[in-house]
C-alpha cells in the first residue's frame, strides 16, 4: 500500500482532490476557498485542478452558504462548504438547524442534504474573538446532523472521505492547532473510516480516558507523563479517541469503562451540557455498577473563550487530565 | 442646501469628490467644501491622520515582534475615519467592526486600549467614563443591527445623538446587513452606516460580493438615502458623514455612506495577499493615498502670517519624531497593563453561580501551582 507522510491539512486536501476525480458531483465553496486556498490553504491549488465551477468563493455570508449547500444537495451536488473559523458557524446556525438537519424527515425521505460543513476548530492558536470556539455541544444536539472531530492526518481523510459519502449533513471537525502539528503515514488509496466508530488508541485495565479533537493530543501527552513517573509508571491506562461525536460509539465506551471502571472524559468545549455529559450519563444508565470511582471530566470552565492572553489557562490541558487520573487512582 | 443624494445618485453612477487626486479642489464640487475645513483645520487634520497612520505601522510592527495578536491594518483608509472623528459629536456612540483604529482613537478611545485589545486583553474594549464606543465586533456585519437598536433607542428618547457604525465591502452581504438597513428604514432610526469599501474581503475582490454596480445603491431598496463617496477624500467625506449626521439629528431617519476606497495592506497580519491580488492593481490606489492627497494639498496652500507651506519635509520630520516618542510612551503603558486570567468568570452574568464560582476557585489553585513552572 502506496502512503505518504502528511499533515492534517494536507490529508484533508488530498482527500478532496481524489473524491472530485472520483464523483464529478462534489463541488467545494465558501469565503476564501477559492484562488486564496483558504484561510488555512486545505482546499489549497484545488480550484487550479477543478475551475471555478466546482471549487469557487462565495460571497460573505455563512448563512447563505448553508442555505446553497442544502439547496445545491437537493439537487444533486455534494457540496463540501467550508466554515472558515468555528466562531461564523453561528451565522449558519439557523439554516442547519432549521433546515439542514430536518430537509429529510420534513419531506418524509423526498428530499434530502448530503452535504459537508468542514470547520476549523477549537483554540490554541492564539487568535481572535469568534476564531478559538470548539462548537460540538452546539451542533451535536440536533437531531439529523452528524458531527466528526478527527485528531489525526489518517483519521481526516477516512473521516472525510465517509462524509462526503454519507447520505446526511455531517458537521466536520478539524482542530486546527493540530492541522501542521503531526505528520503521518497517509495511504494514498482509498480508504473510509466509518462515522460512529471510535478508535481505541491505546489498551489498558486501570482507566479509560475519552477525547476527541485536539484533547487527543493533550491525553497522550499526560499520559506519557504518568508513565514516566515511576510512582504512576504501573498504570494501564486505556485512550478512546472518540473520533465521531454524533452518533456516539456505545458499545466501545461501554466494553471500555466495564473492562477498567473508571472514566475521565476530556473536552474541548465548555463543561456545562457538553458530550462529556453525555457520555457520562450513558456510563451511568448502563455502566454504573462496574465503576470504582466518580467520572471526571476535563473541560473548558463555562465562560466565553477569552482572547488570547488567557487562552492557555481556559483550555484543558494536560495537567488537568493528570491531576484527574491521580484522583481517580486515589 | 444642496441635496447631495440627489445631485450624487449611487444609481447614476456618480461618486462625490471634492479634493482630486493630485490635492487640488475640483471645480465642479467646490462649492460644497464645508465652511469649517479652513486651511488650519485641513492641517490639524492632517495631523491626525498621521498619527493614526503611524500608530497604526506600530501596531503591525507590534504583532511581528511578537507583542501583539493579530492585528487589522486601517493603511489607506485614514481620511474616513478623520472626517468621522471631526464630524461626530462626542455623545454620539460608535458601533465599530474591527479596522476603526482610527475613528476609535478619534471618538475618544485611548490609543492605549486599542493595543491593548489587540495584545489579547478584554480590558482594551472597556472605554474610559463618557466615552461611548461598543467593543470591536468581529463577526462580519453583526454590529450594524446593534447600530439600528441604539439609533431606534435614540429617537425614542427623542435624543439628536446619532449611532455611527462602521463595516466593510464584505459586510454588504450578510444578512445582518440587509436587516440593519431595512430596520433602520422602518423605524427612521438614529443611525448612519459606513461602509469602508476597501475592495477586498480578504481574497475576494468586491465585484465578487454582489452583482450591483455600487454598495451605496443597495441602500435605496431599503428607503433610506445612499451615497458613493471617494473615502480617500477627507473634504468630501466631512461633506457625506456631517449631512448624514444632521439628518438623523433632525428625526429623518438613517443614511448608508459607501466609502470608495481601498485596502493598500493584507486583509490582517495572518495574511498573504500576494497569493491572490495583482500587485499593479495596487500601484494606482499607492497614488490615490488619502495622506498623501493632504500632504499635497497642504504644501500647495500657505499660512496666510508666515506666507510658509502648510507642508514641508521638516514640518513632517518634527511631527513623525513627536509620534515616535508618544506612541512608544504608549505601547509602554499598554505592555504594562496588568492581566489576571481569572477575569475570565466575573463577567459571564451579572453575579457568579454557584458553579462558575467553582470553577473559579479551581483555576486560582491551578495558576498557584502552574504559573511558577511557565
Amino acid at each position: 500500500m502506496e502512503t505518504q507522510k502528511l499533515n492534517i491539512v494536507e490529508a484533508i486536501n488530498l482527500a478532496l482532490k481524489q473524491e472530485m476525480e472520483r464523483d464529478p458531483s462534489v463541488i467545494i465553496f465558501g469565503e476564501d476557498v477559492g484562488k486564496d486556498g483558504g484561510v488555512f490553504r486545505v482546499t489549497d491549488k484545488l480550484q487550479d485542478q477543478f475551475g471555478e465551477e466546482r471549487v469557487f468563493d462565495s460571497p460573505l455570508g455563512e448563512s447563505g452558504i448553508a442555505g446553497m449547500a442544502i439547496g445545491l444537495s437537493i439537487y444533486g451536488f455534494k457540496p463540501v462548504v467550508e466554515v472558515q473559523f468555528d466562531g461564523f458557524y453561528m451565522q449558519m446556525f439557523d439554516q442547519m438547524i432549521q433546515n439542514a438537519a430536518r430537509m429529510r424527515n420534513r419531506s418524509r425521505g423526498r428530499y434530502t442534504c448530503p452535504f459537508v460543513v468542514r470547520v476549523p476548530s477549537g483554540g490554541g492558536i492564539k487568535a481572535l474573538e469568534h476564531h478559538s470556539e470548539s462548537i460540538e455541544t452546539y451542533v451535536a444536539h440536533t437531531p439529523g446532523l452528524k458531527v466528526v472531530y478527527p485528531s489525526t492526518p489518517y483519521d481526516a481523510k477516512g473521516l472525510l472521505l465517509a462524509a462526503i459519502r454519507d447520505p446526511d449533513p455531517v458537521i466536520f471537525m478539524e482542530p486546527k492547532r493540530l492541522y501542521r502539528a503531526i505528520k503521518q503515514e497517509v495511504p494514498l488509496e482509498d480508504y473510509i473510516i466509518p462515522i460512529g466508530q471510535a478508535n481505541v488508541l491505546q489498551e489498558g485495565t486501570d482507566l479509560t480516558i475519552i477525547a476527541w479533537g485536539a484533547m487527543v493530543r493533550e491525553a497522550q501527552k499526560a499520559i506519557a507523563d504518568t508513565q514516566a513517573n515511576p510512582a504512576t509508571a504501573q498504570l494501564s491506562i486505556e485512550l478512546i479517541d472518540l473520533r465521531t461525536i454524533s452518533p456516539m460509539d456505545e458499545a466501545t465506551i461501554l466494553a471500555s469503562v466495564n473492562k477498567t471502571g473508571r472514566l475521565i472524559i476530556v473536552q474541548e468545549a465548555n463543561k456545562t451540557f457538553g458530550p462529556g455529559a453525555e457520555i457520562a450519563a450513558l456510563v451511568a444508565e448502563k455502566a454504573l455498577y462496574s465503576l470504582k470511582c466518580p467520572i471526571q471530566r476535563v473541560a473548558a470552565p463555562d465562560v466565553t473563550v477569552p482572547y488570547l492572553k488567557a487562552e492557555n489557562w481556559y483550555l484543558p490541558d494536560a495537567f488537568q487530565i493528570q491531576q484527574a487520573i491521580a484522583a481517580a487512582m486515589i | 442646501m444642496t441635496d447631495i443624494f440627489q445631485q450624487f445618485d449611487p444609481l447614476k453612477g456618480t461618486r462625490l469628490q471634492i479634493m482630486g487626486e493630485d490635492g487640488g479642489i475640483l471645480n465642479e464640487t467646490a462649492a460644497l467644501r464645508p465652511a469649517e475645513l479652513t486651511d488650519e483645520a485641513i492641517q490639524k487634520a492632517y495631523e491626525k491622520m498621521l498619527f493614526m497612520k503611524m500608530a497604526d505601522q506600530k501596531a503591525n510592527n507590534l504583532q511581528r515582534t511578537g507583542r501583539m495578536g493579530t492585528y487589522a491594518s486601517i493603511r489607506g483608509q485614514e481620511a474616513i475615519q478623520v472626517a468621522a472623528g471631526l464630524t461626530m459629536n462626542r455623545d454620539d456612540w460608535l458601533i465599530p467592526a474591527f479596522r476603526e483604529l482610527g475613528i476609535m482613537w478619534m471618538h475618544g478611545v485611548p490609543m492605549e486600549n486599542i493595543y491593548v485589545y489587540w495584545m489579547g486583553n478584554e480590558l482594551g474594549s472597556l472605554p474610559p467614563p463618557g466615552v461611548n464606543c461598543l467593543p470591536i465586533a468581529i463577526a462580519i456585519a453583526s454590529q450594524a443591527v446593534h447600530a439600528v437598536g441604539i439609533g431606534m433607542g435614540m429617537k425614542k428618547k427623542k435624543e439628536t445623538k446619532v449611532a455611527v457604525t462602521f463595516f466593510g465591502d464584505g459586510a454588504t452581504s450578510e444578512g445582518d446587513f440587509h436587516e440593519a438597513l431595512n430596520c433602520a428604514g422602518v423605524f427612521k432610526a438614529n443611525t448612519v452606516f459606513i461602509c469602508q469599501n476597501n475592495h477586498w474581503a480578504i481574497s475576494v475582490p468586491r465585484s465578487h460580493q454582489t452583482a450591483a454596480p455600487t454598495l451605496a445603491q443597495k441602500a435605496i431598496a431599503y428607503g433610506i438615502p445612499g451615497i458613493q463617496v471617494d473615502g480617500n477624500d477627507l473634504l468630501a467625506m466631512h461633506v457625506a458623514i456631517s449631512t448624514a449626521l444632521a439628518r438623523a439629528r433632525a428625526g429623518l431617519g438613517a443614511t448608508l455612506i459607501e466609502a470608495y476606497t481601498y485596502r493598500l495592506g493584507d486583509h490582517t497580519t495572518s495574511d498573504d495577499a500576494k497569493k491572490y491580488r495583482d500587485p499593479a492593481e495596487v500601484e494606482p490606489w499607492k497614488i490615490r493615498d488619502p495622506v498623501l492627497r493632504l500632504q499635497k494639498y497642504l504644501a500647495a496652500h500657505t499660512n496666510p502670517q508666515t506666507q510658509q507651506p502648510l507642508w514641508s519635509q521638516a514640518y513632517e520630520d518634527e511631527l513623525t519624531a513627536r509620534y515616535e516618542k508618544e506612541i512608544e510612551t504608549i505601547v509602554e503603558k499598554a505592555q504594562a497593563v496588568a492581566y489576571n486570567p481569572t477575569d475570565i468568570f466575573d463577567y459571564t452574568y451579572a453575579e457568579l453561580t454557584p458553579r462558575l464560582a467553582q470553577q473559579r476557585a479551581d483555576m486560582t489553585t491551578r495558576i498557584e501551582i502552574q504559573q511558577p513552572q511557565q
